[in-house]
């Protein structure tokens, strides 16, 4: 049993004319097995959070806290973030040329479970994971994230999720840029990496599409760099048919 | 010994081929008053069949190229035996030839090389160079019609080594050509791959690594002429540089004459900066007399590391260091990985990473 606990998370980004903020304060508890779907418009913040506790360099913590079982996230680096349990599946995936899917895997893994994987079980895990997630397995031997579609580098993310195992993962906008095949071939590989893992999920996404795969337990709406509103299920059905125009202009 | 009869010019360092060379660190190859050693240098173990090596005199042996270059005119000038290497026409030679060159010592030496390459033949040469030399060498290629030929040069030199030398190919028609040039060690290494055509049909592939570390002055000057009509070229060289006054110099000359119709050329350099302190030059330079052309471009990038590479690598538990090297050698990977030699693939690749155990040291 994992928490994430963020306390009044206070995140600015340098610009030219100097800081801005973009988190103003944001509160927010995941427990395993909950999956919490944020959402949001369109520059309200929603990925400067999950960036933030990923601890991407270009934000800087102005105020608050974010705990995973009470250790405290901010305080680590990239890697200890990830090797403590947390996992965020990125909008954009980045290219890593010359760098094969097959190696950055088993380095990741190496580093997240503290040894090499066992070559023998190694190479079935992968085939399985990859096999459910409908990918090639010639797929191994490309670059990471090299000439991908946006479906594949989406697999390419779920497909690190089942293999690094989290206690929390961060879904920043999986949704985008996908076909509904894709959309469910990915949604599935998230519910599976649940059942069986109890995994705490942060849902962020623009549109409700998704949450007919991945069912949230908890709805909270994001704008202008806090939670402005909470509730179950339903709130998504509310957003879906009146949008987020109350939420702006308040 | 030998001395030079001819009223040469010394480089001044104003000369456009010349200004970014260290030319105080030359131990003399430019200057005419030196005194230097003509010797061959460079050794062979066992040659397969179908391979020959021999020494010929100067005279029986002249140049086929042109240069302008003053070291490589001197080298022509003092020479009095040549090295020469040919490799047999049809034949099909599956084990690398190799050649190497190791600690010759830190007086000057000049040296010249030619290696023909048989219609239809096909090979591979390697030249390998390591330990302490002060050498200026000259090596000419011919490749006959249809030969298919891959010329790697390895620079692993001490650091205090001095290296300058023209590699020149003249490819036939029909025949190709890859070159692998990694410059990896030494204190100053100048290096001349040039390249002309002899036939329509004929390819050029220029491949390049180089990781200069403090003070290292690793500078390559390709030259590819299309004089002819329909040929082909494809340059990539890639460098990283770390460390106080490391510098690099690309220069990446493409001259698509009138005649030469039908030509399809492009050249990559990327160059990625590791530390402050470092410099890397990168002059790519596209001369073109004819429009009728299948393509021609040319890119130049030098760059730090890209901070979202590194971010997403940490955020799967990765640490920095790993992270960096990862990087790196994906780097260098996508161009090493091509020679199709493991043995030679991992020497380098354990060679980049100690290098790169440097960084930050």
């Amino acid at each position: 049993m994992s928490t994430l606990e963020i306390k009044n998370l206070q995140v600015s980004v340098a610009t030219e004319t100097g800081f801005t903020e973009i988190l103003r304060g944001v509160d927010l508890t995941i427990k395993s097995g909950e999956t919490h779907a944020i959402m949001g418009p369109n520059g309200s913040g929603k990925s400067t959070l999950a960036y933030s506790i990923a601890g991407h360099p270009k934000y800087t913590i102005t105020g608050g806290s974010v705990t995973l079982d009470g250790l405290d996230v901010l305080a680590m680096k990239v890697d200890e973030r990830a090797k403590a349990g947390l996992f965020l599946a990125m909008q954009y995936p980045v290219e890593v040329p010359g760098v094969s899917v097959s190696n950055f895997l088993r380095t990741a893994v190496t580093a997240i479970r503290g040894e090499a994987p066992k070559v023998r079980t190694w190479v079935g895990e992968v085939k399985s994971a990859m096999t459910e997630l409908n990918m090639d397995p010639a797929f191994a031997e490309r670059n990471v994230n090299e000439g991908f579609s946006g479906g594949e580098k989406k697999r390419h993310e779920i497909l690190q999720l089942e293999l690094l195992k989290p206690k929390i993962a961060i879904l920043d906008e999986t949704d985008s840029g996908l076909d509904v095949d894709a959309l469910r071939i990915v949604s599935e590989g998230v519910n599976r990496v649940k059942e069986n893992s109890e995994l705490g999920i942060m849902l962020i996404t623009h549109y409700t599409r998704i949450l007919r795969y991945i069912k949230p337990d908890f709805v909270h709406v994001f704008a202008n760099g806090r939670i402005v509103e909470e509730g179950g299920p339903e709130l998504a059905d509310k957003l879906e048919e009146n949008g987020y125009a109350e939420y702006i202009s308040a | 010994m030998s001395t030079l009869t001819t009223n040469y010019l010394i480089p001044s360092g104003r000369e456009e081929a010349w200004r970014f060379t260290p030319l105080s660190r030359l131990g003399g190859l430019h200057d005419p008053v030196v005194e230097v050693r003509d010797v061959i240098s460079l050794l062979a173990q066992d040659l397969p069949a179908g391979v020959t090596l021999k020494r010929v005199t100067s005279s029986a042996q002249f140049p086929i190229s042109q240069t302008n270059d003053i070291v490589i005119m001197r080298i022509r000038e003092a020479i009095s035996e040549v090295l020469l290497l040919e490799i047999a026409k049809d034949s099909e030679i599956a084990e690398p030839i190799k050649l190497t060159r190791n600690d010759t010592g830190l007086a000057p030496q000049l040296g010249r090389t030619v290696i023909k390459v048989g219609s239809n033949a096909r090979a591979t040469v390697i030249i390998e160079n390591q330990g302490s030399a002060i050498l200026a060498e000259e090596i000419e290629i011919i490749l006959e019609p249809g030969a298919s030929f891959t010329f790697i040069s390895l620079q692993e030199w001490e650091n205090d080594s001095v290296h300058i030398g023209r590699h020149h190919a003249i490819i036939g028609k029909d025949a190709s050509f890859t070159s692998f040039v990694v410059t990896v060690g030494g204190s100053v290494v100048r290096l001349l791959p040039t390249v002309e055509y002899a036939g329509p049909g004929s390819s050029a592939e220029l491949n390049g690594v180089y990781f200069a570390t403090d003070g290292q002055h690793f500078e390559h000057r390709i030259h590819v002429d299309h004089n002819l009509p329909k040929a082909k070229s494809r340059v990539n060289y890639k460098g990283a540089l770390s460390g106080l006054n490391a510098h690099t110099v690309w220069i990446g000359d493409v001259y698509i004459h009138a005649a030469a119709e039908g030509t399809d050329t492009y050249e990559l350099n990327r160059n990625l900066l590791l530390s402050d302190g470092a410099r890397a030059d990168s002059v790519p330079n596209l001369e073109i007399e004819t429009g009728e052309i299948v393509g021609a471009g040319h890119a130049s990038t030098t760059g730090r590391f890209d901070d979202e590479q590194l971010f997403y690598l940490e955020s799967r538990g990765i640490p920095a260091e790993i992270a960096r090297r990862l990087v790196i050698r994906g780097f260098f990977a996508e161009i090493i990985s091509k020679i199709h030699l493991e043995t030679i693939e991992e020497r380098l690749m354990a060679r980049i990473d100690n290098e790169l155990a440097k960084v930050g040291e």
